[in-house]
């Protein structure tokens, strides 16, 4: 890491879209995000089909065959990642961004070891001999607080727990030590009491290597809980961005945009029970 | 014509029959739009054109032996040459499509119905008879369907109605396999229960209810399948267990032009691309159809 | 929040995969069972209903009502229906499928004689295939709905319209009277005529074992253009195969996490995406294998390939029917044991149900 590029933000968008051209016409995923990311931890809220999980996947060009990514400035740590080549973007993967995915028993491939896939993930990246990359994978496994890493090593992905899983996944996405982790709803589909261990995971691994983090969800509480930053987002478009703390705070309710009270409005509260709760209004000229 | 489509694509139709014809006419747009599948529409129509036309289009009698004019090639005189009777190859081809079109029909008149029959009863009855019809028919599909279609016709002896009897009776397993497979998800619909619940008679869900749903992708198989029946009537015919001479068909066709094959190649080589021009005619449909009604 | 309480990991027990395993041998078994019954069962009644009368063939049309009764009662035809089924099932099984009437060996000799001419044909046929269709299926998913796609769809609708037959015929024309480029029909030219001594029964591999490398290139001259016919037939279908699980597996989520990882697009098509849809695909090459000791049938005819298709073919045009059901049968039970073959080797590859 040299001096140059310290100065530089991890990374940078400005006015990012998504385009998806199919034949009924152009289907606009997002439309128009900007924000800065340094080493810090960044939560993305919407609903589904806001845009949200589009925005991780641009940045990481693995946005699916009819789509197009289009912004003013994108980059990473001040390199141009827009008029970078594919190979060179390829390369940035896993090694400097890295994504964790919504579930385990998906994300992993089933027909191979666990340990295979994550000693695979070190070894794209790092010149090293299979043993090498075992024992790193080892070390990895113990990082996301595996106890047998050895017998855990060889199971296959049907033969963990999603909670193990998810370890597994974060273990593989982190080996080849990234500086931003995109985590795209990390803990949804895992039961409530191993959400906690996971999140506590993820958040000792950020914090310790000073990592920037990206954590997209629906859930509010969440976000607000563990992020430093919030960008609430509706039809692919920042609805506004505002410190987690301030999500929480009465006082600040006044300068919220409606749609994010209008979220917060649909959350039960055990303090403040209701008999219905309330439905979204969306206002469509919040997209224009 | 506009109001026409604007009937057909409304958003909001008034009747049931408008519903319905709108979906068939969307479904034909997207049928059109696919240029493989309209390439074997169009074959598929020539192919009965030329049937029904058979003397008109024909420049001789296909039967006619002249064997002075043996073995000719391909001339202005006849387009594809004459075999080793005289006869004028191209004209034989064109009574061909007859051939070829009723073992096509009659296999499929046979074997549709039955294998929906068998399909249907053995998932909508389940238990037992699922168990029996579906072992019978899974030591049908573990037969080779050439070589069992060979014995039949080696014990029945050679012809067109042999060979037509012994095609039906390998081709059916398939088609109730997937009738079976649709009517099983089918009748797990919330729907069927629903339409049970309003008193609906048993006979009323299969008909009205199962068998629809269960068609579009048994007409599919069948297209797709009637390329199969061509090329195995065409392998009877070749091995002289099919139709037998002096009828022009196509598989006896090219039997009869092996001997000369690298003297006079076009005797057999016509014939051949006729099979390979339906067939595929066959399959391009089949696939398009599959795109546009069978959506799984 | 400190005690992370580790969920428990299934353990394989070797008890239990070995009782897993007994249960699907067993289920496997019966199977087998059942499908040989049926096939027995169809080439019994397709013996009974011959028009040909099998004591004539014996004895002759001129025979004395007598000399027919003894004939009829000495092949067991005055038994009811069912001992002689039971007495034909107790021949098969004792490995006696009768007499050929055309070559008068026992029909198992014969067929001994003739199958490793078709396994050759077949099993070069569908490496060929392999060869072929998987990279074409594979490149007709990643690039799905593209021209690479078209052309793959084309190529395997071809494959489905083209009678084999017909096929082999233009083949020979082309690369043997035209170009030269391949051995003619037959197994062998001329010179080379049973001059290896059968090890293996396969040509190819018995000159090589002798070292015989003329004899090799020229058994190999022949073997080429049957099985490529053979070959093609099978590309259709397999590349078709391939397409649809590449495309189903290509969507899943662990290709994306694979991408993450900074993997190169091969890596993750290749030994991602392919290690999954070789499981499904292990039996579809196995059908295709079946597919070609059908189509060997009318192959071995055209290129007069002494295997068991043409025999089968032969005794057929010449009404010898003992011949002919043997034939039917040992292609039956090789098409179930291919079956069994794949089932198990699916799930070996299959770490789900190893």
């Amino acid at each position: 890491m040299n001096e140059s590029t310290r100065e530089h933000p991890l990374l940078e968008l400005d006015n990012l879209r998504v385009d998806f051209h199919t034949p009924t016409g152009i289907v606009q995923a997002v439309r128009g995000l900007s924000f800065t990311l340094g080493r810090e931890r960044l939560g993305i809220v919407g609903e589904s089909g806001s845009g949200k999980s589009m925005t991780g996947r641009a940045i990481l060009d693995l946005i699916p065959h009819p789509g197009e990514v289009k912004a003013d400035r994108l980059t990473y740590r001040g390199q141009d990642l827009l008029t970078m080549d594919k190979r060179a973007r390829r390369k940035l993967r896993g090694r400097h961004i890295s994504m964790v995915m919504q579930d385990p028993k998906f994300s992993l491939n089933p027909v191979r070891t666990v340990g295979d896939q994550i000693a695979e993930a070190y070894r794209v990246h790092h010149k090293a001999s299979a043993r090498e990359a075992k024992q790193r994978s080892l070390a990895m496994l113990e990082q996301v607080q595996i106890r047998e890493p050895a017998r855990v090593y060889e199971l296959y992905p049907h033969e963990v727990s999603g909670g193990m899983g998810q370890r597994v996944m974060i273990a593989m996405m982190l080996i080849a030590e990234p500086d931003i982790l995109i985590a795209d709803e990390p803990t949804s589909a895992l039961d409530v009491t191993v959400q906690l261990q996971i999140l506590k995971i993820l958040d000792d691994l950020v914090t310790q290597r000073g990592m920037g983090l990206i954590f997209i969800s629906h859930d509010l509480h969440l976000v607000q809980s563990f992020c430093d930053r919030v960008i609430v987002m509706y039809g692919g478009k920042a609805m506004e961005t505002m410190p987690a703390a301030e999500l929480a705070d009465e006082s600040a309710r006044a300068r919220r945009h409606p749609y994010t009270l209008g979220l917060l409005g649909c959350l039960p509260d055990l303090d403040h029970p209701r008999e219905t709760l309330a439905t979204l209004n969306r206002d469509p000229a919040w997209l224009a | 014509m506009s109001t026409w489509t604007d009937y057909l694509l409304t958003d909001s139709p008034e009747s049931r029959r408008q519903a319905r014809l709108g979906q068939a006419y969307r479904k034909w747009l997207a049928f059109r739009r696919n240029p493989l599948a309209m390439v074997g529409l169009a074959i598929i129509v020539a192919l009965l054109l030329v049937a029904a036309f058979a003397p008109v289009i024909a420049t001789a009698d296909p039967l006619a032996q002249n064997l002075d004019r043996r073995l000719l090639p391909p001339s202005g005189g006849n387009f594809f040459g004459t075999d080793s009777l005289g006869r004028d190859i191209f004209s034989r081809i064109v009574y061909g499509t007859r051939v070829t079109l009723v073992i096509v029909l009659l296999v499929v008149i046979t074997v549709g119905p039955i294998g929906l029959l068998i399909g249907a009863a053995s998932g909508y009855l389940g238990g037992w008879v699922d168990r029996l019809l579906m072992r019978i028919t899974d030591v049908f599909l573990a037969f080779p369907r050439l070589v069992l279609a060979l014995a039949f016709v080696a014990a029945l002896g050679p012809g067109l109605e042999n060979a037509v009897i012994a095609i039906a009776i390998t081709a059916w397993p398939p088609y109730a396999r997937v009738a079976r497979a649709e009517t099983l998800i089918i009748r797990q619909q919330d729907y069927i229960a629903a339409v049970r619940l309003q008193g609906a008679s048993q006979w009323r869900i299969v008909w009205k209810h199962v068998v629809p749903m269960c068609l579009p992708s048994l007409i599919v198989r069948t297209t797709l399948d009637m390329a199969g029946i061509i090329l195995i009537a065409a392998g009877l015919g070749f091995l002289g267990l099919g139709a037998q001479p002096p009828i022009p068909e196509w598989g006896a066709m090219i039997s009869a032009g092996r001997e000369q094959i690298f003297d006079q190649w076009w005797v057999a080589t016509f014939p051949g691309l006729a099979i390979c021009v339906v067939a595929l005619g066959f399959n391009l449909l089949g696939d398009g159809l599959r795109d546009v009604m069978d959506a799984r | 929040m400190t005690s992370v309480a580790q969920t428990p990991v299934r353990r394989r027990s070797w008890g239990d995969t070995a009782k897993a395993w007994a249960k699907i041998a067993s289920r496997e078994l019966s199977t087998v069972a059942i499908t040989i019954f049926g096939l027995l069962l169809i080439t019994f009644f397709i013996a009974r209903v011959i028009p040909i009368d099998p004591v004539l063939a014996v004895v002759g049309d001129n025979a004395r009502p007598e000399t027919y009764e003894a004939a009829r009662v000495e092949l067991g035809l005055d038994k009811p229906l069912w001992k002689q089924f039971a007495v034909y099932t107790g021949k098969v099984f004792t490995g006696d499928l009768g007499r050929s009437v055309l070559t008068s060996n026992t029909v198992v000799d014969d067929i001994k004689r003739v199958f490793p001419a078709t396994l050759e044909l077949a099993t070069l046929g569908t490496l060929i295939g392999c060869l072929l269709g998987i990279p074409l299926g594979v490149l007709a998913a990643v690039y799905q709905g593209r021209w690479p796609d078209q052309i793959a769809r084309v190529i395997g609708l071809f494959g489905y319209s083209i009678p084999v037959f017909w096929l082999g015929l233009m083949g020979l024309l082309l690369f043997y009277a035209k170009l030269g480029w391949v051995g003619g029909p037959g197994r062998a030219g001329v010179a080379f005529q049973d001059l290896i001594t059968p090890i293996t029964g396969i040509l190819v591999i018995d000159a090589a074992i002798e070292g015989d490398w003329e004899a090799f290139r020229d058994a190999w001259s022949h073997l080429i253009l049957p099985s490529a016919v053979l070959g093609i037939l099978s590309v259709a279908y397999i590349s078709r195969m391939t397409r649809s699980f590449m495309i189903t597996e290509l969507q899943q989520q662990y290709v994306i996490a694979a991408r993450v990882k900074g993997l190169s697009e091969f890596r993750v098509v290749w030994r991602h995406a392919m290690h999954n849809a070789f499981v499904p695909l292990v039996t579809v090459i196995a059908v295709s294998y079946m597919h070609l000791l059908e189509g060997s049938v009318l192959t071995e005819t055209i290129f007069a390939w002494p295997g068991l298709g043409r025999y089968l073919t032969h005794s057929l045009l010449n009404a010898d029917m003992n011949a002919v059901l043997g034939g039917t049968l040992v292609i039956g039970a090789v098409f179930i044991g291919v079956n069994l073959l794949s089932d198990i080797l699916g799930r070996l590859v299959d770490p789900r149900t190893r």
